[in-house]
C-alpha cells in the first residue's frame, strides 16, 4: 500500500451506534444546565433545514435566539472548538497520515520549527516517548504524502516514521456533560 | 478527484467545503449565509451538504467540545502489538468500548516500532486512563504482545486540516 492512499475502511458501526456511544459525564465546569443540554444535543448532529437553530431550539424547549446566543458564547469562550461539518479527508481525495520522529532533545526546537513550517503539517504534538514528535500530514493528493515526508527528512536530517491508517474500526465519541 | 469510486466532489462541492471548513455561520439561516458566500441557491447548498453527509464525505455536522474544558484531562494515545490475523476482530471489540474515541490499524516499523493498533483512551485523569489500559490488556490476554501509552506533553501546532 502506498502511504496515505485512501483505503476502504472497515465500517463496523452505523451512525446510530456512533451517536448512542457516550462517555460518562465527569465534570460540569462552568456550564449550566441549558449549556449542557446544548452541548449534548449538538454533538449528535445539526439538521440541514432552512432554520436549523429553530428546529433544535424547539426540541430543547427554548427560543431560537437564546440557542443562537448560547452557541455563539460557547464557541467564543472555547468550550466548543468547532461548530459545523466535519469532513472526511480521505474521501475528498486528499492524502492524510500520522507520522512520528525521534529527535535528540538538543535539536528539538530547531526541528520543531522546520517541521511546522510545512503547510501540510496540520497538528503536531510532543509526546513522552523515544518517538517524541507526532504530527498529522494533510495533502492535496495521496501521492504528495511521500514527497512531503522525504522533504521533511532532508530538511531536518531525521527519519520520519510514516504510519498511515490502514483500517478504521471506530471514530467518534460523545463527551456527555 | 475521485480515487475510491465512492463519491464525486465537484467544484461547487469544493466551494461549499471551503466556505464551511472553519465552521458554519452561527446565524438563524446558516445554509443561506453559505449560499451567499458560494453564489448558489440555499436549496442547492442544503441538497449538496445532505448528499455529502449521506456519502460520508461529511462525517457529521455538529459541535466539537474542547474535551479538556469538559474535564477529560487524561487523554492518551495507546499503542498495541496484536496478531495481524486477529486485528480486525480485536479492533472492532476495543472500538466499541465507551472510553475509546479512535481505533485504527497502522503499520509497524520493526524493530523500533512493533505496534499495529492505535487506540485513543480518555478519562478525567491519567490514573483512570491507566486503569482502562489494564482493562484492555486483560481483555486481550495472550493477544497483547506489548503495549505502551503516549501522553502528549505539548501542542506544537494546531491549525486544523486544510482539506481543499
Amino acid at each position: 500500500m502506498s502511504a496515505g492512499w485512501p483505503q476502504r475502511p472497515t465500517k463496523c458501526f452505523s451512525a446510530a451506534d456512533v451517536s448512542s456511544k457516550t462517555a460518562r459525564a465527569i465534570y460540569g465546569a462552568d456550564v449550566d444546565t441549558l449549556d449542557r443540554q446544548i452541548l449534548n444535543r449538538l454533538q449528535d448532529g445539526f439538521p440541514i433545514v432552512e432554520h436549523p437553530f429553530a428546529a433544535v431550539a424547539a426540541e430543547l424547549g427554548v427560543d431560537e435566539s437564546t440557542l443562537i446566543e448560547r452557541v455563539r458564547q460557547l464557541r467564543e469562550d472555547g468550550t466548543l472548538t468547532r461548530f459545523g461539518p466535519l469532513y472526511h479527508a480521505e474521501r475528498l481525495g486528499g492524502g492524510l497520515t500520522l507520522a512520528a520522529m525521534e529527535i535528540a532533545p538538543d535539536d528539538f526546537e530547531r526541528v520543531n520549527e522546520q517541521v511546522n513550517a510545512f503547510p501540510e503539517v496540520a497538528h503536531n504534538y510532543a509526546r513522552d516517548h523515544r518517538l517524541n514528535m507526532w504530527f498529522v500530514l494533510a495533502t492535496e493528493s495521496p501521492q504528495r504524502i511521500d514527497e512531503v515526508i522525504s522533504d521533511i527528512e532532508q530538511v531536518t536530517g531525521y527519519r520520519v516514521y510514516n504510519m498511515p491508517k490502514q483500517q478504521e474500526f471506530f471514530v467518534g465519541l460523545k463527551f456527555e456533560v | 478527484m475521485n480515487l475510491t469510486g465512492w463519491h464525486t466532489v465537484d467544484a461547487t462541492d469544493r466551494a461549499i467545503i471551503l466556505a464551511t471548513q472553519e465552521g458554519l455561520p452561527i446565524d438563524p439561516q446558516p445554509y443561506h449565509r453559505v449560499a451567499e458566500a458560494v453564489g448558489i441557491a440555499p436549496a442547492e447548498v442544503m441538497a449538496r451538504m445532505q448528499r455529502m453527509l449521506d456519502d460520508g464525505v461529511i462525517r457529521r455536522i455538529g459541535a466539537v467540545p474542547n474535551h479538556y474544558r469538559l474535564g477529560y484531562r487524561g487523554n492518551g494515545m495507546s499503542v498495541w502489538n496484536v496478531p495481524d490475523e486477529r486485528v480486525v476482530e480485536i479492533g472492532r471489540r476495543l472500538g466499541a468500548l465507551d472510553f475509546v474515541s479512535h481505533c485504527y490499524q497502522r503499520p509497524r516499523h520493526p524493530p523500533e516500532w512493533p505496534y499495529n493498533l492505535f487506540i485513543m483512551v480518555h478519562g478525567p485523569d491519567r490514573a483512570t486512563v491507566e486503569e482502562k489500559m489494564e482493562r484492555i490488556a486483560a481483555m486481550l490476554g495472550d493477544d497483547d504482545r506489548g503495549h505502551e501509552i503516549l501522553y502528549s506533553s505539548r501542542i506544537l501546532k494546531k491549525t486544523g486540516l486544510r482539506l481543499v
